[in-house]
């Protein structure tokens, strides 16, 4: 294949992705988006092993058949509440791949550079590997605390600042002598040690986040696994690497943003930790209160309020993903809207650990996505509802982000769900969210709690709704 | 009965009912009287039996409708599925939506008054929109009268369904009237010949012309079901509701073991005729507002547009307000120089590599914030997928012929990538496959 003709077939792929991803602005032509997405990979893989490059396909036909039957059995088998980690476990791959490609492009490049060029590939070999490393590592320890296998408390050593300075310092200081660097062994003694200073780093910023800011960890980690591939597509000259990677990092920034914004908090707040440690604890205002004031309800006197209810809105939370809860709660909304009533879902962006969590938890059950509303379409529809469901959820209805300043979630964007006739909260016991904060919901006269699994307290409603 | 006992029943109130209770010394508290409140609903005798009514309304009209309610295609022929009209969506019509509905008929309602579009559309109907600005929301969530225009367009609806609909089913009552005559003889003549018509309303002279109240009709073709005794077709089950509502009633009006008047109570006084000889006037009514109206006028539907509208204005991408103007040439200015170094500087094939990239950033942040938050984590997934484009970098090193050190690094990239190329697409494509709209 010539160049040129390579060329055209690497624009196609880049158009098609872009297409991809335009798709899924609408549920209806998502479908459509990812079909795009599979064509442009299908045309770049192709395109590539008609590279003039390219002559030895035994590697590649082996390694693309293992990891194709791996990812297509992940694919397969995972459940839908397990989404946030296979999400991270990919990330990581990325990264990973993206330091492999970056050591074997030192170790082998493709063209004889020399002078200016040389230095500034050198540079783009260094920068790849390092936000690689960084994806991999960050993506590992945050997959680990997804799925629960480490503690999601954040991990908070003393001075740790300091050490991510120091860090970044020597993995920028290290840069010198590997540009300077006579043979390629020697080079690439550096840019292993590199790799290692750059892994610790990763590992230890996402070690300092707490369970709750996965969604933005999560997000971020996505736009670094672009920058890395973009990175990879300006050490190899390749066009097409360098917009993928463009086009998944900005989709990673977008995402990061949102979720900053839905918690009012910068992202380097979030990166750097300092939300939920011990000296913010403490200035969360309010008088304690203990779980004695709050008024209990349990399951049949929940029924009979429901049945006399025109409007339910329910808000999900992590809580629901934690108890899978989804298929009950389904199963619970067709029966109250058998009965007439209007059930709604209100979705708050930062629900759950990933971006859009709770849409795919409830899709899978079966919940129609046109009854699933955004928190900006829906807050404003609480004063005219009969009951709000909270489930699993607690900082995202806090009242105190709009009425308490000494709050440590104050400005965060919550749904109003007090503002409704009755508030129903599903909850374990009256420990405070992640945010570590007290919330007045629980105390307000027109809110019950119902404590216990979010699951069996569902259940319990079927049972006595039917 | 003995003076000063309590008669609990179905009790239409008027002057003369009233006078001649008072004079036994009966209490009396009258089942209809009983407020349409979130509070007593659990009380409310006529939701109950309405909704008996509905369902059995359904029923009845598949007993003598020929076809199938839901369309089937078999070996031997195929059927539509029947079309179903329902006028009036109160308790007892959304009931029929839902009866009609899970029988796999398609089902269409009109009613008065717009708010209850939600209602019907959520029970899975299609609500039937008037290009006319008036709303019929009466008192208490009832009907009221409307005007001759109104009823002129209204009219002119139903003529058009008749033309389509197999089955029609009326339970328009306003309160206090005689039935509204809703269904015309001509409009009987439109429809077509074994159609079904079935008539709730008929206890109050029915909302069809050719009702006969009680009885099952045939006229021009169509079935004309006029029966006034659908809830007790279903008579286990409606003793069951009616016995749920009176034992609720009692509750609320027992205190501390002893039933008590407690004319305070909104439900008890107005549900109370009579009370120790006394004939009670029904107490002036708080006007109850409404459900919210959900969309008046025009079929197009542009609450959607509406929405898409302000999401793009809030928010999303744009900052909130434009940066200042000084903030801007200094940014601008900063960039400018930036870009001017490196355009000294570099080598030309790397300020190209750069152009691109500047350009697909671009490109991506216009993209994804058009992305709905509904499907962020499908977003995710193919972008996870997408950024195994990196499987190209490791081709290029693996398949260079060497067996060095380098391709088997590209190797293992290549593995660690396709895991995402596969994985990312395959998820995506079976998280999209759940994202459903409602039946619609």
């Amino acid at each position: 294949m010539s160049e040129t003709q390579l060329t055209v077939a690497y624009l196609t792929a880049g158009v098609l992705f872009v297409l991809s991803l335009g798709g899924l602005s609408r549920q209806e032509t998502a479908g459509r988006g990812n079909i795009f997405g599979i064509l442009g990979m299908v045309i770049a893989i192709v395109a590539t092993a008609l590279h003039p490059r390219v002559a030895d396909f035994k590697w590649i036909a082996g390694a693309v058949l293992i990891g194709g039957t791996v990812g297509a059995v992940l694919a397969k088998r995972v459940v839908m509440t397990a989404m946030p980690q296979l999400v991270a476990l990919l990330h990581s791959f990325v990264g990973l791949a993206a330091v492999l490609v970056g050591l074997s492009t030192y170790a082998d490049p493709a063209e004889e550079l020399s002078g200016v060029a040389h230095t500034i590939h050198l540079i783009e070999v260094w920068i790849g590997v390092g936000v690689g490393a960084i994806t991999f590592t960050g993506s590992v320890i945050a997959w680990a605390k997804l799925r629960g296998s480490m503690s999601g408390k954040p991990l908070l050593l003393p001075g740790r600042h300091l050490i991510n300075l120091v860090l970044v310092g020597a993995t920028v200081y290290l840069a010198i002598p590997f540009i300077g660097a006579e043979t390629v062994d020697e080079g690439l003694r550096f840019a292993l040690i590199m790799t290692a200073i750059t892994a610790v780093l990763g590992a230890h910023l996402v070690m300092a986040i707490g369970g709750a800011d996965m969604p933005v960890v999560v997000s971020l980690l996505n736009s670094y696994s672009g920058w890395a591939a973009a990175a990879m597509g300006f050490v190899l000259s390749n066009d097409l690497l360098i917009t993928t990677g463009a086009l998944v990092g900005a989709s990673g920034a977008i995402l990061s943003i949102i979720m900053c914004r839905a918690m009012n908090r910068s992202i380097l707040n979030v990166v750097f930790g300092g939300f939920g440690t011990a000296d913010q604890k403490k200035s969360s205002g309010g008088p304690e209160r203990s779980a004695d004031d709050v008024s209990e309800t349990n399951a049949s006197d929940l029924v009979v309020a429901l049945k006399g209810a025109q409007n339910v809105i329910i808000v999900p939370g992590y809580g629901m993903a934690v108890a899978r809860a989804q298929h009950p709660v389904k199963e619970m909304t067709e029966l109250l809207q058998r009965g007439g009533c209007t059930v709604r879902f209100a979705i708050h962006p930062v629900a759950g650990r990933l971006p859009g969590h709770m849409n795919v938890l409830l899709a899978e059950a079966g919940v129609p996505y046109d009854v699933v509303r955004e928190m900006d379409e829906i807050n404003d529809d609480f004063d005219d509802t009969d009951v709000v469901l909270v489930i699993g959820a607690n900082d995202i209805v806090n009242p105190s982000a709009q009425t308490d300043e000494a709050s440590p979630i104050y400005g965060m964007p919550v749904l109003e769900a007090w503002r409704s006739k009755k508030t129903v909260v599903f909850k374990r016991g009256m420990s405070s969210g992640y945010a570590g904060v007290g919330n007045p919901l629980f105390f307000m006269d027109n809110t019950e709690m119902l404590f216990g699994d979010a699951k069996k307290s569902v259940d319990d409603l079927i049972s006595e709704l039917r | 009965m003995s003076e000063g006992a309590t008669l609990i029943s179905m009790l239409e109130g008027d002057e003369a009912q009233r006078a001649a209770l008072a004079e036994r010394k009966i209490n009396a508290i009258s089942l209809q009287r009983i407020p349409r409140i979130t509070r007593a609903q659990k009380m409310d005798v006529l939701s109950s039996m309405a909704n008996i009514a509905g369902y059995q309304a359904v029923v009845e009209a598949a007993a003598v409708y020929q076809g199938f309610f839901g369309g089937q295609v078999t070996a031997a022929g195929s059927t539509r599925p029947a079309k179903v009209l329902i006028i009036g969506a109160g308790v007892a019509g959304l009931a029929a939506i839902g009866a009609a509905r899970s029988l796999g008929a398609e089902v269409r309602a009109f009613d008065v008054r717009p708010a209850t579009k939600e209602q019907v559309e959520s029970m899975g109907a299609t609500f039937l929109m008037l290009e006319f600005d008036e709303s019929g929301e009466g008192e208490g969530g009832y009907a009221k009268i409307m005007s001759d225009e109104f009823i002129d367009a209204e009219m002119a609806l139903f003529r058009e369904q008749a033309d389509e609909v197999d089955i029609i089913i009326t339970t328009a009552l306003i309160p206090g009237r005689p039935a509204p005559k809703l269904i015309l003889e001509d409009m009987v003549d439109r429809m077509k010949t074994g159609s079904v018509i079935v008539d709730l309303a008929s206890s109050r002279g029915g909302n069809c012309e050719l009702t006969v109240p009680g009885e099952a009709v045939v006229a021009r073709g169509v079935h004309i079901l006029g029966f006034t005794d659908l809830p007790s077709r279903k008579a286990a089950t409606a003793s069951k509701f009616f016995g749920g509502n009176i034992a609720h009633l009692l509750d609320d009006m027992m205190s501390d073991g002893e039933f008590v008047f407690d004319l305070e109570d909104e439900v008890v006084r107005a549900a109370t005729i009579v009370f120790e000889g006394e004939p009670l006037a029904p107490p002036p009514r708080k006007p109850k507002p409404a459900p919210k109206p959900v969309e008046t006028r025009s079929a197009v539907d542009p609450p959607a547009a509406i929405k898409r509208e302000k999401k793009r204005s809030h928010g999303h991408g744009q900052p909130a307000e434009p940066p200042s103007a000084m903030k801007t040439v200094t940014v601008g200015a900063v960039l400018i120089a930036l870009t001017a170094l490196l355009g000294t500087y570099a080598p030309a094939e790397f300020v190209q590599h750069f152009t691109v990239f500047v350009l697909a950033c671009f490109i991506g942040w216009q993209v994804v914030w058009s992305v709905t938050a509904a499907l962020h984590t499908p977003l995710m997934s193919v972008t996870n997928a997408i950024s195994g484009i990196i499987i190209v970098g490791g081709m290029l090193q693996a398949g260079s012929g060497s067996t060095g050190l380098a391709a088997i690094l590209g190797a293992v990239a290549i593995l660690f990538a396709s895991i995402n190329i596969a994985g990312g697409f395959l998820v995506t494509q079976r998280m999209l496959k759940m994202f459903q709209r409602g039946p619609s």
